[in-house]
């Protein structure tokens, strides 16, 4: 069974690094991403809070593509991860809301009978690929960086499909393999607001602080994420957090592909570090020109 | 034949309003479960955001248990829930808050009972129109298209984070679109079709 990489649509526009780093990774590897052909958007939240089966109908049309080239979707957003299992869960569950779907699905000449799986590349790094092999093709090792790991909400809830949903471990378990630090960090699945940051701009910058602030606490060295909408309210926002609440913070925030694949032995050009709104210092990227 | 008072239409109207969240409530798998709550208040502890909420989530179920929905409807607590399902995983009896909440937000969207001044909805509108025609969210766009529906200058206070982000290569220059965008349309076009149709007759309005 091939694995389908739905990148979905922020790793094309505002986490090109996610994307770039998540390929090269699973080049580095060895593991086949094959693009699920014409994908579209999952339908995100939104979708869902305005209409039912529309959204269903929407994102299910990736779940029937997936289905017809017979493999399992990798997709690194949580967001996507989170609504195309949803998706996946309710039409597996609920007959009614399946043949009203697949009755839309039929006018593009598809059909969707319940059998993709949807995964999370992190799940696969760790559950299939494995971390003897990541270890056994590490380049540099991570020795003396001290890294919170942030998991942020929709990757382990509300299924937990691959990781425990009050403390996950995936990444911790990866990083340490690769011989980093990793801090305590108990608000590593706290919410950072995600679309509140445009909404409701003083409820969310009040939970990025808090996110910041308890890796700060442990001196870590950078925080490290799965999400791509954590990343930039993470990242982008950290001067805003600094002016409103007159904290000092200068904490750089990675993708955990971009940290993985610079242990594998990836230039800073294949990181895309330039992305990072908070420069990623020396000490991360361990001197390399 | 007697004039409806307007105290029975109203009675009505709130009657129609529980029987549509019903069949909501149907559909979500495991939906039914609201009728266990304990009102406990593990979902509003959970809650990153109950402290800015005007009904906790608690309290929003029990607003159903007592009947008066439309209360829920108009409070701001659906629409600031971010969907971060820490109330879905520790609720003890296994009630699934936050899809209970999406139900609550497609009724409001429904029956136009939303607070008028609450971006949330805009945004989600914005982005509903936006991925029907492209088929790809288009960042961009989507806060273009949602500030000018609810406050144009709202556009002049995201300039400097555009230029932050466009200065590290962060701002798509043009939106990505799916190839098959004809049978796209024809899928949404039946869908919303099939949106409308309610199969059987639904649960008995009477309160759990």
């Amino acid at each position: 069974m091939a694995y389908l990489y739905y990148p979905g649509c922020s790793l094309e526009s505002s986490a090109r690094a996610y994307d770039e780093t998540t390929r090269w990774v699973f080049r580095a590897l060895h593991v086949e991403l094959k693009e699920l052909e014409d994908w579209n958007c999952c339908g995100a939240t939104m979708y869902m809070s305005i209409k039912e089966t529309i959204s269903l109908a929407f994102s299910a049309r990736n779940l029937a593509l997936a289905e017809r080239v017979n493999g399992e979707i990798i997709a690194p957003c949580s967001s996507c991860y989170t609504i195309l299992n949803k998706t996946n869960h309710i039409l597996q569950e609920n007959f009614i809301l399946r043949a009203k779907v697949n009755q839309s699905l039929k006018r593009a000449g598809l059909e969707y009978q319940g059998r993709v799986k949807v995964r999370h590349p992190l799940d696969v790094l760790v559950n299939d690929i494995g971390l003897e092999t990541i270890t056994k093709k590490m380049v540099r090792s991570l020795k003396g960086l001290r890294i919170a790991p942030y998991y942020g909400c929709q990757i382990v809830r509300p299924e937990g499909f691959f990781d425990d949903r009050e403390n996950p471990v995936a990444m911790d378990r990866l990083f340490t393999a690769l011989e980093a630090t990793v801090v305590p960090y108990p608000v590593k699945l706290r919410c950072c607001g995600g679309m509140l940051m445009t909404t409701f701009p003083e409820v969310a910058l009040n939970l990025n602080r808090e996110i910041i602030e308890a890796a700060a606490a442990e001196k870590a060295d950078a925080i490290v994420t799965t999400c791509p909408l954590c990343q930039i309210n993470l990242d982008a926002y950290q001067d805003k957090i600094n002016r409103k609440f007159g904290t000092n913070f200068h904490l750089p925030v990675l993708f955990f592909t971009q940290l993985l694949a610079l242990s594998l032995g990836a230039d800073r050009y294949e990181l895309r570090v330039k992305e990072n709104i908070i420069a990623v210092p020396d000490k991360i990227l361990g001197g390399q020109p | 034949m007697a004039e409806i008072s307007p105290r029975d239409r109203a009675k009505a109207a709130s009657a129609e309003l529980l029987q549509s969240f019903w069949w909501q409530l149907r559909n979500i798998p495991g939906g039914q479960k609201i009728k266990r709550c304990l009102q406990c208040g593990t979902c509003t502890g959970s809650c990153p955001v109950s402290s800015t909420m005007d009904l906790t989530p608690r309290e929003v179920i029990a607003l159903f248990r007592a009947g008066d929905l439309e209360k829920i409807l108009q409070s701001r607590t659906i629409w600031i829930c971010a969907s971060c399902y820490a109330c879905t995983v520790r609720c003890p009896v296994g009630i699934k808050v936050t899809d209970v909440l999406y139900a609550l937000k497609r009724l409001a969207m429904e029956n136009n009972l939303f607070p008028r001044r609450f971006p949330v909805h805009a945004l989600s509108r914005s982005f509903v129109s936006l991925v029907n025609s492209f088929g790809r969210s288009y960042e961009p766009g989507l806060l273009m298209l949602f500030s000018f529906r609810t406050k144009p200058t709202r556009l002049l206070g995201l300039l400097p984070l555009a230029w932050k982000l466009w200065r590290h290569g962060r701002v798509g220059l043009w939106p990505k679109r799916v190839k098959k965008r004809k049978e796209l349309r024809a899928l949404l076009a039946e869908a919303e079709i099939m949106e409308l149709i309610v199969p059987w007759e639904l649960e008995p309005s009477a309160r759990p």
